[in-house]
């Protein structure tokens, strides 16, 4: 018994011990209505009163009740609320242990607890049990497992018996079409984060002072940060499974607990170290920095509506700096003040081992960003090259690669073969090719000087400073091979 | 610089980090997924919170408990992931539970494809789970507007204590564009009335969508509708372009705003009056606006990459159907200027 739930009155010479309720729990209950504000909501003979009690006694004796946050399930728990004097959200049904997620990781100091019946915990929310347990979070789940629904009126659930009648399995659980009965202690110890893993019973005043220091534990490793504790209680549904108090504990000692063996499975709390979450940052400064926004430096766009808009696709096989390219021939209209947008293939197209992007370039605000006939087609592969050249406006340009024999085309287009892989490895860095037929584009336009191309590059590759010298010098040389051979 | 060209999902994280959000829970799908690779780098720069949850069903929920401690949280996905959040969203209403969600519609329905579609329209305007409840949906038309509706919805959020949808699509997640980023960064302060913290000021606080009594929901019911008559009065944001003396009418959000705009200067270069009214905010809808340009007269067209969703919209705004149109693609594929041109053609009677 929690030190805090009786206090003791001399009358007449004798100690009088006057029980009531933990502090963690409320001494009435008016969100339950204004009727019988000190009886709970729940059946009678049901484990749900015991199970509040003892986690109320070790709220109290952990001193963790400001701290405390009560996760209600649905299920007959949905109204847990009425009862825990602590911080208390009530959630959908099977997903306490994400709403736990998401209050732990945002409040580090909180403890928080999830109470959860066996379908709202192991059918329903089986999946989010899983993943929070194997993520470590700090949570303490209580789990009552009364092998049946309560709430919605006796069903069968994942912890039914074999042969046990519910209202959905009249003649008994048959495993041939509703399978076995889930063990999910026995699941959640196969994972490694879990901290403290625990199936105890409420059949006799015995086996709830074992599941008192349980409940306990679990909390305990709350207060340290240590991470998961999951606590799983066999305990009576006399309304549901037709039973008295006797027969309710002789189920649950003589069935429920040769099933579901009632054993510590895992006590790591000495080994573990808690987790601390770091503190959120809100200055502008530290989001200056990792952005890498300077304030002095604002470029403007240039309106310029006498300036025809510019349509280019890049395209080539993944890998060959296709989406790279574009991007820096982007960076330096951007730094020119055009407006400028860059919209790349995405998606399984992507894996599909051919990558293309487009980039409008404009004197006014760009109306879509999609470019179905282009202006300039820069191509760095035979399929792409096929497939692009018939979009080439009448006019327009084919850049590609000198590599990519047998293409032809009877359009009225300017063509520039380019040695560009030749180019690149002679500058010791094949990979740069993609620079060298940029270094045309830049020879060909007068619209964007040398500089911005330069330093859309010092851009691009900011965090690979050494490349950033054979990329400039490939782009020079692919401008001078234009000038040598046109 | 503070001007970078940036993609629009990573705008997104931009907005959301100045705008002080503290915790990004999500999970992948395209083309929504650089919002995820991009919150998993910053957030932990700055020490905030990242989780990679296990479905959208738990990064919606996950999001529910953030939201509960009043911190600053949000998620992003696509149609399918969206679908499945449907539940969180009207936990979030039903609580009042401020929260931002992106969506970066792809085309539907079923797994459809990932290409860019506005189909999500319905699903997000018009509530979507069950109950009597309303998102507030933000439309955001470029990467900067990606930023700066991420960084208005959390503001709107934490206004009407309501979850906040920024509606957009594959193509303008995917597109850079010039980005100018936010002048300061928002440290939010935390409502410790409504939040559950693990506090003993807070202790006292409960966050719960149930009603038990049928008059106490009711009521309840009628105040919320109260909230999005309000929401509806105080911040609606319209977006025109040459509306005023217009006798035709484009009406479009989103990526298929864009090529609206040239197609109202080239109506306007053949002598007809065309403008373009671009609803910033589709709920609440600028339904007040609609209804005095089309006593007016106004021919309206619904230019939408959905199946007449907006349009249905328009029509109950303009409180009639005639002389409304629908210009449409779907599928992943993106309305043309000349589709856009030839129904104006065919509106005005063949005078272009």
């Amino acid at each position: 018994m929690s030190k805090k739930s009786y206090s003791t009155e001399k009358v007449d010479g004798l100690d009088l011990r006057i029980l009531r309720n933990p502090e963690s729990l409320y001494e009435e209950y008016p969100r339950k209505g204004e009727i019988n504000k000190t009886s709970t909501h729940y059946c009678a003979g049901c484990g749900h009163g015991i199970a509040h009690k003892i986690i109320g006694e070790a709220m109290d004796d952990l001193e963790i009740r400001e701290r405390s946050i009560m996760i209600s399930p649905v299920g007959c728990s949905v109204f847990a609320y009425y009862y825990f004097n602590c911080g208390n959200i009530q959630v959908a049904h099977g997903r306490a242990p994400a709403v736990g997620t998401g209050i732990s990781r945002a409040e580090d100091n909180a403890i928080v607890m999830s109470y959860q019946g066996d379908g709202d915990l192991a059918s329903i929310g089986l999946n989010e049990t899983l993943q929070a347990a194997n993520r470590g979070e700090k949570l303490a789940v209580f789990f009552i497992n009364n092998s049946v629904y309560g709430m919605t009126g006796g069903q069968m659930a994942p912890t039914t018996l074999v042969g046990e009648v519910t209202v959905t399995c009249q003649s008994g659980r048959d495993p041939d079409f509703a399978g076995y009965p889930t063990h999910m202690c026995e699941l959640i110890n196969t994972l490694k984060a879990p901290v403290f893993i625990e199936r105890v019973s409420l059949a006799t005043p015995k086996k709830i002072e074992a599941a008192r220091r349980a409940v306990k534990k679990a909390l305990q490793i709350q207060k340290e940060s240590k991470g998961y504790a999951f606590v799983e209680l066999l305990a009576p549904c006399p309304t549901n499974l037709r039973q008295d108090a006797r027969t309710a504990q002789q189920f649950i000692e003589q069935q429920m607990e040769k099933e579901f063996e009632v054993k510590r499975f895992r006590d790591l709390s000495n080994e573990r170290e808690p987790k601390i979450r770091p503190v959120s940052d809100f200055s502008t400064e530290a989001l200056d920095k990792i952005f890498d926004v300077s304030r002095e430096n604002e470029g403007e766009f240039i309106d310029d509506s006498d300036m025809k808009l510019t349509s280019i696709k890049v395209t080539g096989f993944g890998g060959q700096g296709v989406l790279s390219a574009g991007l820096t021939i982007a960076q330096a209209a951007c730094a020119q003040g055009k407006h400028v947008s860059w919209y790349p293939s995405y998606g399984p197209e992507q894996r599909g081992g051919n990558s293309n992007c487009s980039i409008v370039i404009s004197g006014e605000t760009i109306g879509t960003p999609v470019v179905d006939e282009m202006d300039i087609l820069i191509a760095l592969n035979k399929p792409s090259l096929e497939k692009f050249s018939k979009d080439v406006k009448e006019g327009g340009i084919i850049i590609y690669d000198a590599a990519i024999e047998g293409f032809e085309t009877d359009k009225d287009v300017t063509i520039y073969k380019v040695p560009s892989l030749e180019i690149a490895e002679a500058h010791g860095n094949a990979r740069t090719a993609n620079a060298a037929l940029l270094g045309v584009l830049m020879e060909l336009s007068d619209a964007l000087p040398q500089e911005a191309y330069e330093k859309a590059i010092h851009e691009m590759f900011a965090s690979k400073p050494k490349v950033i010298d054979v990329n400039i010098n490939v782009l020079r040389a692919g401008a001078e091979w234009l000038k040598n051979n046109s | 610089m503070s001007n970078q060209m940036v993609k629009g999902n990573t705008a997104v994280v931009i907005g959301a980090l100045y705008a002080g959000c503290d915790c990004y829970y999500g999970y992948p799908i395209t083309p929504a997924s650089e919002i995820l690779h991009e919150a998993s780098k910053y957030f932990p720069m700055v020490g905030r919170n990242f989780v990679q949850a296990e479905s959208e069903e738990s990064s919606i929920n996950m999001v529910y408990g953030g939201s509960a401690t009043g911190h600053r949280v949000m998620t992003a996905s696509s149609g399918p992931g969206i679908s499945l959040m449907q539940e969180g969203f009207t936990f979030l209403a039903g609580a009042e539970l401020p929260a931002v969600i992106v969506d970066i519609m792809r085309a539907g329905p079923g797994l459809g494809n990932i290409g860019p579609e506005q189909g999500d329209y319905n699903q997000i305007v018009k509530g979507g789970g069950h109950g009597n409840y309303k998102n507030i949906v933000l439309a955001p038309n470029s990467v900067q507007e990606m930023c700066d509706l991420t960084m208005k919805a959390f503001e709107l959020a934490d206004k009407w204590r309501n979850p906040v949808v920024v509606l957009a699509d594959g193509t303008l997640g995917q597109m850079a564009e010039l980005l100018k980023f936010p002048k300061e960064a928002i440290e939010p302060e935390i409502d410790n009335s409504k939040s559950i913290r693990g506090t003993e000021e807070t202790s006292e606080n409960l966050v719960t969508s149930i009603f038990l009594n049928f008059d106490q929901l009711e009521d309840f019911n009628f105040e919320l509708q109260e909230k999005y008559a309000k929401i509806a009065k105080e911040d609606v944001i319209i977006d025109e372009y040459q509306v005023d003396d217009a006798d035709i009418i484009l009406v479009s959000y989103g990526i298929s705003s864009r090529i609206c705009k040239t197609a109202v200067d080239k109506s306007r270069e053949n002598g007809l009056k065309v403008g373009l009214l671009r609803p910033i905010t589709l709920s609440p809808f600028p339904e007040k606006r609609i209804k005095e340009l089309a006593d007016k007269g106004a021919k309206f067209i619904s230019v939408e990459m959905s199946n007449g969703q907006l349009l249905e919209d328009i029509q109950l705004a303009a409180l009639r159907k005639e002389d409304t149109y629908l210009v449409n693609r779907m599928g992943g594929n993106l309305l043309e200027l000349k589709d856009v041109l030839a129904k104006i053609n065919e509106v005005s009677g063949g005078k272009q």
